[in-house]
């Protein structure tokens, strides 16, 4: 431990958000970094727990006590390989994890947690400058072959355990670039792509083989993939978004959140879409419907398109500002969470249920909310029921639909590898991550749900352990 | 008829007896025989009756015994006996069986051993006794005894040897027979000069049996007498003492380690006197008898084989003689000589002996038991435990002494003197020129020449760390510390990982045995403060061929100062080409492609060939690991080393060879311990040095790698001095094989085979674990990594959880259920935790999660209430200074609303809670006395006496200076910022009689008060408990070694003691065999969690529950493990204010959390069909084995020791019936308090008298137990009291004396006067008509004032070892002290006018204390590792001086003080002041601060304003 009396000396620092005057006019990330020293004093704040909460509370189970250790002694390359020990790419978790480590560090009972996310990203950066981060490719190949399809943060973190125990990797992924998720779900301003693409360089120098725009299922079949490779992994995410299927829904300006954030990533990238193609919040009204972070992105991503206004709306109530007796330490708190985007300018509303979108000649110009209250009954579950009289419409020409994924597509890939799935529409797989099918295994969104990044890379890093099993023991 | 122990069953093992007792001598020194020394024998015994012990029958005593000259007299004019002149025949008693047949076998066994060495008997005699006054258990197994008459014409010593071969031989012959009463035969003496009557009476049944005693021809010029309190009831005729040559009060710690080198060298005896008979004698030790018999069995040997009883005695015990012992350095030589061909019989030890002509006594190196003697101008000596054992007139006695440490006092009645100490050494010194010999002989590891530098570092060192399965923890957390700092590192809050065998994970073999340590029947050591009897040395080379000769080949040895062998040593060795010196390298590896068949193969190849080393004539054998390979695995280094030493233990070639491991696996000091303790010599740790190498040089050790490994051996060599202490060893030469460890989790067979000796009760892993745990690491070692990264040390998880690594019960998810059920009150959450604690222990973790219940379910309405069994709990000693006041306070306030009782812990409690809501029910008595006052002591329900903690049993403990507040500081009477030390023992217990004493003066100071002793689980704990419950303890309290809330050192967290389970059962199963179970409650703690631990805990005996981590955690701890940095984040562990306001604990919670656990064990006895919670203590029988929970490991585990129930269980208590009550009636107090009654009542002075004598102990506590009750803290007004005492007083004169009393006493005083002294005031005066001189001559004895909080003592005389240890506040003045004086002491005045002995001042750190030094050479008798000694001149100090000095001849009259005062000018320069560094320290900043504050009063005075 760095300095054991570092918590009571040293306060939390939050690096903050660039001004936001400033940041709303471009996409370029949002948050700032400490300079070295305070970032060194940061890390003194870790108290080398006897029972690290934040460990526990990592889905990677980061050793989060030892690289604070290591950042507080300067050790950066020390620091990074303990990162990198458990997590394929930390530079990413490091800028948008939701860092349940924090919420569980045991200095969060007086919140206060140490900034191991900030850290975290802090020390990896620090790695790349100094040029510690170098390809390691395999000195030897065990000359099995895997296929992991979906390049989101499930397959890379798979791809790259199972290429650095030796096996041959060739990643598919259908759209025209790599990252899945990471590369054209997350606005810039949280995650810069050059950070995906630094990282992909390593991959590439270290033999992994990427092959975009392949459409698998259609443009390669099952069985030639199972005659070519030894394993597969499936890694396709959950991309079915959940709709709201009510009237007007098919109105011009109802949109799902994931195709505006989309179109904005690559029009950063700077790729061309056509105009017709093009979802743009510019002096709109906007209602994104749906209070968790794809909404709050597209909350920024209204913002930075100059949207006229913004209102996100939540059917369930407003969360708690701090934690409530039943929801103790070091459990995920359920409570508010407001992030850089929200701070940039919008309304948010809650225990609004949508009753209906309103257009005028095929285009949304309204919508109607009503207000809903949740009630428990006998058997404990929760109940919603409007409140007669409340409903309300609102000015809104471009509708945002942010209510999460409900399970992987099902067409075309999956139904065509003839997976089982489960009560929930999940790709079914026992606890070594394999399908019903043999050789073919499934980690990430695919067979648990959407979920956040982390458990993805997680679920990759549990995939790869047993596929590198699966091809040993054979 | 059962004349010995019990079998082994269970968990009960004979082996683990103890017994400790009064022992003394009456002597004529001018050798005149009379009635009368043998009727004063038998009153000493009379006299010491407190020391001795009665069976749970109330009338059987645990033994006792005389030994005597042979009554001449007697036998030819009363007995008729025509046996010829003295010296020309042999006698002795001869105990048989009852059975008549089987008694003739034995007779015509003895009588055919007789006439086959040529004597001829003359006869055999029925001894009359009286068979009425034994008591009920001792008669079930009274012996047929007869007395033996042989004569034969030949010379008296070989007489005496022919005797001693017929005594052997028929002992042999009939222990080899097959009679069925073959137990019962014993000879206590057979000899030309001495007589032995004993057996297993009380002493007044000892006179009262033996009908010769009552003839007044029955005379002796010696009489030596013994009384035994023994730790168990059973009847045993044989083990009462005098054995044939000595009488033993106290313990042989090593006593395994020394039968185990005696058998070993029995093969290459040769005898000049002896010659062929020498086989006869054989084997030396008589099977299965006591740690005291097998050492008389030794030194007869010894002694009839040619030495004399004094040279035999300093073989065998002999005094320390490093540089801290002021002997000369022939006697020096003679001793390191001897330490070639002996090791010490280490331990507490009183000895009395005598072959007939010389008497004597000597003590250990320690000097931890009392031996008081007195010489009367008529030629009397009286030697004892006791002072006051024979009262004689003032003007008759001559001169008063005691045995001081390593000091012989020898009587030669034949010639009628008594030749002192120096005299007795002198003459053994010139025996043969030691010096030279030594000189000429022996090499020292420092002259040998370097021949060739061997490197630390290791090429593929990632390779083998891996092999040997280094952890980051090791890397960082061990090895790093220890290299950095030179100490081993600290931890907190226990263990809750599972033991090695109940892991899923690879453990290192290691890990599977546990350290033991010393627990009430003998002392723990200090191995700090109390250095100077300690050593490392040993030596290595070929050990000695033939003990009986002394020779200068005995020392052909090469002497190192430590057992840690640094690479280039061990080169040294290598290249040593001396013939003396030849060596042969065995690999201890194997080839892993051979399996377990492989791999036992070369565990029997490495046995093969170092027996063929042996026969080779190779001086030593080299064990390594060093050449291990991708094929090569290394055999556990403490497999090979064991086996190899066993292996040649039974072949009889042992003593011709050393053992040296050359190792990567040792890192940690539990490691080196446990091969050193297994017969390694020297050990060489290549790949520890190789990991300091490679931490240097990635620069996570800063400084050079010489001094870094230094400092690790320095770590390791302290930290072996620990373990040695612990178990009150103190040297590495007596450690060496003695196997102070049990195992836990190891097959029968392993132990057998490997680990003769060695206890290990569950069973576990044999060859095919313990091989595929190695292969394990092994693989893994050597699995390709194709794309390695640096710093890949992982943590295990073995001390900080981690998500992959090792168990720990306590862990995020249950902490975090149990911190939300018991703050939202929901039971249901409750259960959810509960339920996650069974499921993670059934992985396993624990050995109660072994276990189901046993159905029959009833309705849980039927059950009693939850109020009933929250009766049963406690929380743990945690002292007020280890934790929070709010924390402390919360505990006393959950457990006075729920009836249950919180425990102050050690360190005294805040007055202001008495009386109320947070006064803690339960006050500890610890061995630091922090704060232990007599209004302490009043306002207890319950006096817990603390043997033990579970983190580390047979440790001191310490508080840092910066962790003593105001506060703190107050409630522990001492100064703040100054560091405050708890000894290792109490040094008024070191043995069980002892800790009687201390019971008793417990209970007269509250009569309404239980007292409880807390011992710490570990083989032996059930007799240890036997004891302790006869010695009258309300409440046993077992604590697992698992537990444990302050800090420790790391090593001792995980490697001392055992788990509760174990201790549980056996003390369960021994109480009840014992017959003793009835009288006590049995209290278990150690890491309970929930429900289901405490009903199973209750079925294996436990009646009370204590909960400590569980209760913190409810109060917020979230097991940081950070206690011992004062960081505590929880507010709990620390007294930082702002990290005080970060607890957010509540009593409601922790009330909640005692609630719900009580509802879930109503729910199980609902389920198990009891309504009573009574009902269920002890009941193994309701616990079943649950098959499910099981690992690759546990194939060979079995619980059927634990589970077992004697077949006494259907006859006995089976769990607390009744109150242990010891009869206080006619204790001196009673009377005071009723003369008092005037001045308890109001204002009014007392002046009482009183005549009294070495039985009245503990006096003026009860009275001032009153004046406590009445007026609290502040007592009454100086002198309202005033008694005066004529006499020898008993132990403990004045115990907790508070304020207003004035005692005293005008005679002598023994062991314990002013303990605890509250504030009352003390004087001892020689009595009138006395002639010697007081300041010359002993008047009070060992450990006086301990403890002390306040008041005043003046002795006019000297005092025994530990003048005011502990003291906290008295002011004494005395006029010469033994060692240790001042030892331990925070605060108070002493003043010593005279001499005082070694270790002054040891562990000091407040306090001044003045000393008249006119030798000048007070330097060299003064510890300074904490003082500084300054001139006494400062002014205030000058008047401090001469007003104690003047009040000491105020209230003695001494002759001295009024010499030293009249002539203060030419005395005062001869003062020297004795003050703590960190003492003086505090004292200039308050002076500083007195001055600011005056400054500021005058700069805020107004009238300065103007």
């Amino acid at each position: 431990m760095g300095d054991p009396k570092g918590f009571m000396t040293v306060p939390r620092k939050d690096a903050e958000y660039r001004p936001l005057k400033e940041r709303v006019y471009d996409y370029g990330e949002v948050e700032q970094t400490l300079n070295e020293k305070d970032r060194q004093l940061q890390a003194s704040r870790c108290m080398d727990c006897g029972i690290p909460f934040c460990h526990w509370g990592c889905p990677v189970g980061s050793k989060i006590p030892e690289w604070q250790d290591a950042v507080y002694n300067g050790r950066k390359e020390e620091a990074y390989y303990i990162l990198h020990s458990t997590n394929s790419f930390p530079e990413i978790t490091g800028r948008i994890c939701p860092a349940p480590c924090e919420k569980s560090c045991v200095l969060a009972i007086h919140e206060e947690a140490v900034t191991i996310r900030e850290n975290e990203c802090a020390t990896v950066e620090q790695a790349f400058d100094a040029g510690i981060i170098k390809p390691n490719p395999p000195k030897v190949r065990t000359g099995k072959k895997v296929a992991v399809i979906g390049s989101g943060p499930a397959g890379l973190a798979a791809a790259d355990l199972l290429n650095r125990a030796g096996h041959s990797i060739t990643v598919f992924e259908k759209n025209d670039a790599i990252g899945g998720l990471l590369r054209y779900g997350i606005p810039d301003f949280k995650l810069n792509k050059r950070v995906i693409d630094r990282r992909l360089e390593i991959f590439v120098e270290e033999g992994i083989e990427f092959k975009t725009s392949i459409n698998v299922g259609v443009d390669i079949l099952k069985d030639e993939l199972l005659e070519t490779f030894d394993a597969v992994l499936l890694a396709v995410g959950a991309e079915q978004a959940r709709d709201l299927p009510v009237e007007g829904r098919e109105l011009d300006g109802v949109h799902f959140a994931m195709d505006f954030l989309t179109k904005q990533n690559k029009i950063v990238a700077e790729q061309i879409i056509a105009d017709e193609d093009q979802i743009l919040a510019k002096d709109k009204n906007i209602l994104v419907i749906g209070g968790g972070d794809t909404g709050s992105d597209c909350v920024g991503t209204s913002i930075r398109q100059k949207a006229k206004s913004v209102t996100q709306i939540e059917i369930l109530p407003k969360p708690p500002e701090k934690r409530e007796l039943n929801n103790p330490w070091p459990y995920w708190p359920e409570t508010l969470r407001t992030t850089s985007s929200h701070k940039e300018g919008c309304e948010r509303r809650w225990s609004l249920n949508t009753k209906r979108f309103i257009g005028e000649n095929g285009k949304l110009k309204q919508v109607e909310i009503v207000q809903v209250e949740w009630e428990k009954d006998e058997t404990g579950r929760w109940n919603m029921n409007e409140i007669p009289g409340t409903n309300e419409i609102i000015d809104a020409e471009l509708v945002l639909l942010s209510m999460g994924f409900i399970q992987p597509v099902h067409a075309g890939l999956l139904d065509s590898f003839g997976v089982e799935y489960d009560k929930r529409g999940n790709v079914l797989v026992n606890e070594n991550k394999q399908t019903s099918i043999d050789k073919i295994f499934a980690a990430g969104d695919v067979e648990k749900g959407a979920s956040l990044v982390v458990h993805a890379i997680q679920a990759g890093n549990v995939a790869a352990k047993n596929v590198d099993g699966f091809l040993r023991n054979e | 008829m059962q004349m010995r122990l019990p079998e082994e069953q269970g968990l009960y093992n004979p082996e683990n007896e103890h017994d400790s007792c009064g022992i003394g001598f009456v002597a004529h020194i001018k050798g005149k025989p009379s009635h009368d020394i043998v009727k004063r024998g038998l009153e000493v015994l009379r006299n010491m009756d407190h020391r001795g012990a009665i069976s749970s029958d109330n009338s059987s005593g645990d033994g006792a015994g005389l030994l005597m000259q042979i009554p001449h007299e007697f036998i030819t004019e009363v007995l008729k006996l025509k046996v010829g002149e003295q010296g020309k025949y042999g006698t002795g008693l001869i105990f048989l069986p009852k059975e008549e047949t089987e008694a003739n076998i034995c007779v015509e066994i003895l009588t055919k051993n007789i006439e086959a060495e040529g004597l001829k008997l003359v006869a055999y005699r029925d001894v009359p006794v009286d068979s009425s006054a034994p008591g009920e258990i001792a008669k079930t197994t009274e012996p047929t005894i007869k007395q033996v008459f042989v004569k034969a014409n030949l010379e008296k010593d070989a007489l005496e040897r022919k005797l001693y071969i017929v005594r052997k031989l028929a002992e042999k012959e009939i222990r080899d027979s097959n009679l069925k009463y073959k137990d019962s035969f014993y000879q206590p003496s057979f000899s030309a000069k001495i007589i032995v009557y004993k057996g297993m009476f009380t002493p007044d049944q000892l006179r009262s049996y033996f009908l010769d005693f009552k003839n007044e021809q029955f005379k002796s010029a010696i009489a030596l007498v013994h009384s035994r309190f023994s730790t168990n009831t059973f009847p045993t005729w044989d083990l009462a003492q005098p054995f044939r040559m000595v009488a033993h009060n106290g313990e042989i710690n090593t006593v395994r380690g020394n039968r185990l080198w005696m058998q070993a060298r029995e093969a290459l005896m040769k005898s000049e006197v002896y010659g062929e008979d020498l086989k006869k004698l054989l084997p030396v030790i008589e099977p299965g008898k006591s740690d005291s018999a097998s050492f008389d069995n030794v030194l007869e040997f010894l002694h009839l084989t040619g030495r004399s009883l004094p040279h035999s005695l300093c073989m065998m015990i002999p005094e320390s003689f490093n540089q801290k012992n002021p002997i000369p350095d022939s006697l020096k030589a003679f001793y390191e000589y001897h330490s070639t061909i002996m090791e010490p019989w280490d331990g507490p030890a009183s000895m009395v002996f005598s072959d007939g002509r010389y008497i004597g006594g000597t003590l250990d190196r320690n000097g931890l038991r009392p031996s008081r003697y007195v010489i009367t101008k008529n030629n009397l000596i009286v030697m004892g435990s006791e002072v006051g054992v024979q009262t004689f007139k003032a003007e008759e006695i001559k001169e008063k002494g005691r045995l001081r440490p390593g000091k012989i006092l020898l009587v030669d009645t034949q010639l009628g003197i008594i030749i002192p100490d120096q005299e007795v050494k002198a003459q053994l010194s010139r025996r043969n020129p030691y010096q030279m010999w030594l000189k000429e002989n022996r090499l020292q590891m420092k002259d040998i020449v370097v021949k060739h530098r061997v490197p630390s570092s290791i090429e593929n060192f990632e390779t083998y760390s891996d092999v040997f399965g280094y952890t980051k923890e090791d890397m960082y957390e061990v090895i790093q510390p220890m290299s950095q700092n030179g100490a081993e590192p600290t931890g907190s809050m226990g263990n809750d990982a599972p033991p090695a065998v109940f892991s899923d994970k690879p453990k290192r073999f290691f890990d599977y045995f546990k350290q033991m340590f010393a627990q009430v029947t003998n002392p723990p050591i200090d191995p700090i403060r109390e250095g100077l009897v300690m050593a490392l040395t040993n030596y290595i080379g070929s050990l000695q061929s033939n003990m009986l000769s002394e020779s200068p080949d005995h020392c052909k040895l090469v002497k190192f100062m430590g057992p840690i062998l640094i690479n280039t040593d061990l080169g040294k060795i290598k290249d040593l080409k001396d013939e003396m010196f030849t060596h042969k390298t065995i690999p201890m590896v194997f080839d892993v492609k051979e399996g377990v068949n492989g791999f036992e193969a070369a565990l029997e190849k490495i046995l093969a060939d170092a027996e063929k080393a042996v026969d080779n004539k190779k001086n030593y054998i080299i064990l390594t690991d060093r050449n291990i390979s991708k094929d090569q695995a290394p055999i556990p280094s403490l497999l090979a080393v064991a086996a190899v030493h066993h292996h040649l233990i039974k072949t009889q070639k042992r003593m011709q060879v050393g053992i040296i491991v050359e190792t990567g696996e040792a890192r940690e000091v539990n490691h080196f311990a446990l091969l050193l303790g297994y017969g390694a010599s020297v050990v060489n740790p290549y790949l520890a040095f190789a990991a300091i190498d490679y931490m240097v040089k990635e620069g996570k050790i800063n400084m050079e790698y010489k001094k870094a490994r230094e400092n690790y051996i320095k770590a390791i060599n302290k930290g072996l001095l620990k373990v040695f202490s612990k178990m009150g060893i103190s040297t590495l030469r007596s450690y060496h094989g003695s196997q102070i460890f049990e195992s836990i989790g190891v097959s029968q067979g392993l132990i057998e085979k490997y680990f003769t000796g060695t206890v290990s009760k569950i069973g576990g892993v044999g060859l095919e674990e313990i091989y595929k745990e190695t292969t394990m690491f092994h693989e893994k070692a050597y699995k390709i990594d194709t794309t390695p990264e640096p710093f890949r040390f992982e943590s295990s998880g073995t001390n900080a959880w981690r998500k992959y690594g090792e168990h720990h019960a306590w862990n995020p998810e249950t902490i975090g259920l149990l911190q939300w059920a018991t703050r939202t009150n929901d039971y249901k959450k409750y259960k959810e935790y509960s339920a996650i604690v069974d499921e993670q222990n059934k992985k396993p973790a624990f050995i109660r999660s072994c276990f189901n219940f046993k159905k029959n379910p009833i309705s849980v309405e039927d059950v009693e209430p939850v109020e009933e069994i929250m009766k049963r709990f406690v929380t743990g000693a945690m002292s007020y200074g280890s934790i929070s006041k709010e924390a402390h306070e919360a505990l006393a306030i959950t457990m006075n609303t729920i009836g249950g009782r919180s425990n102050t812990g050690e360190g005294g409690e805040n007055p202001e809670r008495f009386g109320s809501i947070k006064n803690s029910k339960i006050k500890q008595v610890a061995s630091g006395r922090f704060g232990v006052t007599n209004n302490y002591l009043t306002n207890a329900e319950e006096l817990q006496i603390k043997i033990a903690q579970g983190a580390k049993p047979g440790e001191g403990g310490q508080l840092p200076g910066y962790k003593v507040n105001k506060i703190i500081a107050k409630t522990r009477n001492s100064t703040p910022g100054i560091t405050l030390i708890s000894p290792p023992p109490h040094h008024d217990i070191y043995s069980i009689e002892d800790l009687a004493q201390l019971i008793y003066d417990l209970k007269i100071t509250n009569p309404n008060a239980k007292v409880s002793v807390k011992l710490v689980s570990e083989d032996g704990v059930g007799t240890i408990a036997a004891g302790v419950s006869k010695a009258f303890s309300d409440i046993i309290i077992i604590a697992g070694a698992d537990g444990g809330t302050g800090a420790s050192p790391a090593s001792s967290i995980k490697h001392a003691g055992l788990p509760v389970e174990l201790g549980i059962a056996e003390t369960q199963q021994t109480l009840v065999l014992n017959n003793l179970r009835g009288r006590v409650k049995l209290q278990v703690d150690g890491q309970l969690k929930n429900g289901r631990d405490v009903v199973t805990l209750a079925c294996l005996g436990g009646e009370e529950f204590g909960f400590s981590t569980s209760a913190l955690i409810v109060l917020g701890c979230i097991m940081m493990r950070k206690c011992h940095m004062n960081t505590c984040p929880a507010g709990i562990a620390t007294q930082d204010k702002s990290l005080r306001k970060r607890f957010i604990g509540k009593s409601e919670y922790t009330i909640n959390f005692f609630r719900f656990i009580a509802q879930e064990i109503r729910e199980y006895l609902a389920e198990m069909g009891f309504t009573k919670f009574d009902d269920i203590v002890g009941r193994t029988d309701l616990l079943e084995v649950n098959p499910e929970v099981t690992n690759w490991k546990m194939k060979n585990v079995d619980f059927s020791k634990l589970l077992y129930m004697p077949k006494e269980t259907k006859e006995y208590d089976i769990r607390n019936t009744g109150s242990n009550t010891q009869s206080s009636k006619g204790h001196l107090d009673f009377d005071l308090i009723k003369e008092a009654k005037k001045a308890i009542k109001g204002s009014e002075k007392v002046w009482i008298s009183h005549k009294i004598i070495n039985v009245d102990r503990t006096a003026g506590a009860m009275l001032s137990g009153e004046i406590s009750k009445k007026y609290g803290e502040a007592g009454l007004p100086e002198d309202s009291i005033n008694c005066t005492f004529n006499g020898t007083a008993g132990q403990s004169f004045g115990a907790f004396l508070v304020k207003g009393v004035t005692f005293r006493l005008e005679g002598d005083s023994n062991d314990y006067i002013g303990k605890g002294l509250s504030g009352g005031k003390i004087i001892v005066v020689p009595p009138t008509g006395s002639t010697f001189k007081p300041e010359e001559n002993i008047i009070i004895g060992n450990t006086s004032l301990y403890g002390a909080t306040a008041g005043e003592a003046y002795i006019r005389g000297v005092a025994g070892e530990r003048f005011c240890v502990r003291n906290s506040g008295a002011k004494a003045v005395i006029e010469g002290t033994g060692d240790h004086c001042c030892e331990y002491m925070t605060g108070g005045r002493v003043v010593v006018l005279g001499k005082t002995g070694r270790n002054f001042a040891a562990g000091m750190s407040g306090g001044i204390a003045y000393v008249l030094d006119e030798t000048g050479d007070f330097n060299y008798y003064c510890n300074r590792g904490l003082v500084d000694l300054v001139p006494v001149e400062d002014k205030a100090d000058v008047k401090e001086l001469q007003g104690l000095i003047s009040n000491h001849l105020l209230y003695t009259q001494s002759s001295l003080a009024s010499k030293i005062l009249t002539n203060w000018e030419e005395y005062l320069p001869s003062f020297v002041k004795v003050i703590p560094f960190e003492y003086r320290k505090v004292l200039e900043e308050q002076k500083v601060k007195e001055l600011q504050k005056k400054l500021q009063l005058t700069e805020d005075d107004p009238s300065r304003h103007e």
